[in-house]
């Protein structure tokens, strides 16, 4: 297909931390594509690499960050490439993101409206304030808050109502890709299911693509077309989340772990099954498989080498089980 | 508008509270002006001349509410009692003569050290690591912890007596009158550089620090990442996002600062000899003159709380937050 262009292309990225004893790699060798209109969901531990991932894509990378390796392209073009104000102009215009925090995601000292203004003027510097003004009560309205609420102070709503005008920040100039990184997460389960809900929606009728950042496996799966797993800075497994069950046979052990400690609503039994152990410390990685100390099918290969990637039915999977499976081919 | 009119009470019950602390601290000292003018006349003066003097200076061993009651009523017509040092001139008029003088050189140059040092804390934290930012703070580390007078006197050295480019004492030539001309004014000002560098050499210091590591802090947060993101302009992003959050401590400093503008003038306008409200206290002190020295006190808790007052309306200002009730997480 030709609009298969894929909005985003990420290609081998490692983004690396200056630490005192040296660079340690938060992202190693990431490859993630997002094709237009879809949902992909991105999901692992605290300290996986998800975060830092998303603010790579952005070119918002802080502390001592930066991409060392791969390319990252929105809609073809390579956001590494770009000069400073072809960069300002060139974000949120085509790509934007929803923060973690959406607290404290909002400036404190102007009014929501103001702050939606900014966003609209600064990239389309001929608008007027009155035109930015109305824009504004649609965007409200798109997330279904009262415009009369434009002009009050982020300290004056609710958590809901800032993440809320957070999201309508990120789609007001109609971007092709939105990155939520853990949009809900500081918000309650109600609230959280009536944004998601908005989000599909407004996803639906606008069209844009969306890069789910989350930890939490059931959400991702029931919100996401596909889903990619992070472990330790790579990405273990890319899948269709419809594919996705407990089966070890077709999914990455780790994957297989997490989908195993959702709790089932209609099952008999009702013990859960975690992972054993903890994630590992990224400045001290395990050798060979980084998940090996903690995968009940380790083998003396996975102590060693690590572990390719290999594509079986619409899966991605980097685990050294699958090159012995039949059908499974060499990415 | 709840703010202001809360904020105006506070003005008014701390005046109020000022006003009255004035009245009782003297009444509990011993003696009294009149006993303090015949001393210094060392017994030449009558007991009848003793009790005009009282009378002139308002003293009498009526009930303390009467005298409370005529206290303020004097305060209400300006009427401070008559000064000693300066016998007969009316406090009031000392502290007229001499406030201008305060005001124009501590004050604009607490003003000119702050906006200064902030501008410059805002620019060196917006180029972290630069060059700006390597220098500055190490130069002003130097110039903050100089002692005031010290500095004061070495100037005065230097620049007024060595090099001879400024006078070294005085507010204006004194040859000239007071008056609104050009000659005047740039006669005022040629005696005010000295006085004004030296606070501003060791003020401007602790400002830009203060801004720059608040600022640093603030570049920090989300919402400035968040606007950064969204395609917010350099300039805009800088001020309206950053600045706007970080210069709040430094605001408190600045009331602060305006507050003891008034009192803490003392050191400079004795070195340079400036006719301030600084100078007419260490001139009230050695002569013990207590009227003058009540009233200037009473100038002095009044300014610092005009000045709290002022940067408290400033504060609302600046962040709706303060204005519009407390902060909710």
């Amino acid at each position: 297909m030709v609009e298969d262009q894929p909005v985003l292309d990420v290609r081998n990225a490692s983004i690396a931390y200056q630490t005192a004893r040296g660079p340690v790699l938060a992202a190693r060798d990431v490859s993630l594509t997002v094709y237009p209109h879809e949902i992909v969901g991105l999901i692992g531990e605290s300290g996986s690499g998800k975060s830092t991932l998303a603010y790579g894509i952005m070119r918002l990378l802080k502390n001592g960050a930066r991409l060392v390796q791969g390319e990252i392209r929105i809609l073809g073009r390579d956001v590494y490439a770009m000069q400073k104000e072809e960069l300002r102009a060139f974000r949120w215009l085509h790509m934007s993101m929803v923060f973690q925090s959406a607290m404290n995601a909002l400036n404190p000292v102007l009014t929501i409206e103001d702050q939606i203004i900014d966003t609209l003027q600064s990239h389309q510097p001929q608008m007027t304030r009155r035109e930015a003004s109305l824009r504004a009560r649609e965007l409200a309205e798109m997330v279904r808050i009262d415009a009369s609420r434009l002009s009050a102070y982020p300290h004056e709503l609710s958590g809901g109502m800032r993440q809320r005008f957070v999201i309508a920040i990120a789609i007001a100039l109609e971007p092709a890709l939105v990155i939520m990184d853990e949009p809900t997460t500081a918000l309650d389960v109600v609230v959280q299911r009536s944004i998601l809900d908005q989000i599909r929606e407004i996803q639906k009728v606008k069209g844009f693509s969306i890069l789910f950042i989350s930890h939490d496996f059931s959400l991702v799966a029931e919100f996401a077309s596909r889903i990619a797993v992070m472990y330790a800075g790579r990405i273990v497994e890319v899948s269709a989340s419809g594919l996705l069950d407990g089966d070890s046979l077709k999914h990455h052990p780790y994957t297989v772990g997490l989908w195993n400690a959702i709790p089932q609503l209609r099952a008999r039994q009702l013990t859960l099954s975690g992972i054993p152990g903890s994630p590992p410390d990224i400045q001290n990685l395990p050798s060979g498989c980084a998940f090996h100390p903690r995968c009940t099918l380790a083998d003396d290969t996975c102590r060693t080498s690590v572990p390719d990637r290999w594509s079986r039915g619409k899966s991605v999977i980097e685990c050294h089980r699958f090159e012995v499976e039949e059908g499974a081919t060499h990415e | 508008m709840r703010y202001f009119v809360q904020r105006l009470g506070f003005l008014l019950l701390s005046l109020w509270a000022a006003i009255t602390i004035n009245f009782v601290l003297p009444r509990f000292m011993p003696g009294n002006p009149a006993e303090a003018m015949i001393a210094r006349y060392q017994g030449r003066l009558s007991p009848m001349v003793l009790h005009s003097l009282e009378i002139e200076f308002g003293i009498s061993n009526q009930p303390l509410w009467v005298q409370y009651g005529a206290y303020l009523q004097n305060l209400a017509h300006g009427n401070f009692g008559l000064s000693i040092t300066y016998y007969p001139v009316p406090v009031i008029q000392i502290i007229a003569n001499s406030l201008p003088w305060t005001l124009g050189l501590a004050g604009t140059a607490t003003v000119i050290s702050s906006v200064l040092g902030v501008v410059l804390g805002i620019i060196a934290a917006w180029r972290r690591g630069g060059k700006l930012d390597t220098v500055l703070p190490l130069i002003t580390m130097f110039t903050t912890a100089l002692p005031y007078q010290w500095l004061g006197l070495l100037i005065l050295y230097v620049f007024g007596y060595l090099l001879g480019w400024f006078p070294t004492a005085h507010a204006y030539t004194a040859t000239l009158t007071p008056s609104l001309t050009p000659p005047f004014i740039g006669n005022v000002l040629v005696h005010a550089i000295l006085p004004a560098s030296t606070i501003v050499i060791t003020a401007v210091g602790g400002w830009l620090l203060g801004m720059r590591n608040n600022m640093i802090n603030t570049l920090g947060e989300d919402y400035v990442v968040f606007a950064e993101a969204k395609g917010v302009k350099d300039r805009r992003l800088m001020f309206m996002y950053a600045a706007r959050n970080a210069i709040l401590p430094s605001l408190t400093g600045f009331g602060m600062a305006l507050g003891f503008v008034v009192g803490g003038s003392v050191l400079v306008e004795t070195i340079f000899s400036y006719p301030g409200v600084g100078y007419q206290l260490v001139a009230a002190v050695q002569n013990e003159d207590y009227p003058l020295m009540q009233g200037l006190f009473l100038i002095i808790a009044v300014s610092v709380l005009l000045a709290n007052f002022i940067v408290e309306m400033l504060y609302g200002r600046v962040d709706p937050r303060v204005r519009r009730g407390g902060a909710r997480a």
